[in-house]
């Protein structure tokens, strides 16, 4: 496994800035505007859009019907989008079950869906969760308090080409009389990345 | 292509490559085509690269790691799989 600020992580991230460089120079860019176009874009990304997804999801059948066949299709339902980038990531959706349970990981790296998340946490590109959830998730999962039946079966995503992966997580009972803003209140990040149960 | 049997590559270059070491070699089960991309192997290497298939292989972690009850999925791209004709020659 690479690391993520040592090798060809770190080659690329210099040649990245000899290339913004070079832009600068040449009047092909402006700073100013590259810097702003980022802390928008950070501005924007937070967990609680990936939370609203949710809240949806659980309050509309047919939305969540379309999140987990076409997640790209279903943002723009509410202002959300997988662009932010250069180019629109793919995210596919993977639904929590009585019967199933859904974790996300990048081994390679830490690819994320950050649009949706926010910056990944340090543990979610720490060497320990990339390489140990793949191999013993239930393990990894009872570290972070959350104890499955163990007739769930796990399912580890790994995040290893283009597409990004978000969990929706189960709706917690006793939650019936409540709206999307509250029910959106309840998901945490963890839950988003499958290792708390919401 | 869904439900289709496939190999990983068992390849070591010594360059970087999108096939995570533990899935080398493996067999799982095609979940789903993702749209086409280039190569990263190729293009980390200053390679022309044209897109190609991108699939989420799914494989059980008995297969990876001889233990375990869960299952992992990887995308890999297409000319790192190999296609497994028949089920009993698919056990690695």
């Amino acid at each position: 496994m690479s690391a993520d600020h040592h090798g060809p992580a770190a080659h690329l991230a210099a040649r990245v800035r000899h290339v913004e460089s070079l832009l600068e120079r040449r009047g092909l860019i402006d700073a100013k505007e590259l810097d702003q176009a980022l802390a928008t874009f950070l501005a924007r990304a937070s967990p609680a859009n990936g939370a609203r997804l949710v809240a949806r999801a659980w309050l509309d059948e047919r939305f969540r019907t379309r999140l987990l066949a076409d997640a790209n299709a279903a943002l723009p339902e509410l202002a959300l989008s997988m662009g932010g980038g250069l180019q629109e990531q793919r995210l596919k959706v993977v639904e929590n079950t009585e019967r199933a349970h859904h974790v996300i990981v990048c081994t390679l790296c830490s690819c994320y869906p950050v649009a949706l998340l926010g910056p990944s946490p340090t543990w979610y590109k720490s060497e320990s969760y990339r390489s140990r959830v793949v191999r013993e998730p239930r393990a990894v999962l009872r570290e972070f308090g959350l104890v499955l039946d163990p007739a769930v079966e796990i399912t580890v995503w790994d995040a290893s080409a283009e597409s990004r992966y978000m969990v929706l997580p189960r709706r917690p009972a006793g939650t019936d009389g409540l709206d999307e803003q509250a029910l959106a209140a309840l998901v945490t990040r963890n839950g988003l990345i499958g290792v708390a149960a919401v | 292509m869904p439900g289709d049997r496939v190999r990983t590559s068992r390849s070591d270059p010594p360059h970087h490559t999108r096939v995570p070491r533990y899935v080398r070699g493996a067999v799982g089960t095609v979940v789903e085509a993702h749209g086409s991309y280039p190569l990263p192997d190729d293009l980390v290497r200053g390679l022309p690269s044209e897109p190609q298939p991108v699939y989420t292989v799914r494989f059980p972690a008995r297969a990876l790691f001889g233990q375990g009850d869960h299952a992992v999925t990887v995308d890999v791209w297409e000319s790192h799989l190999h296609p497994v004709e028949d089920r009993r020659k698919g056990n690695p």
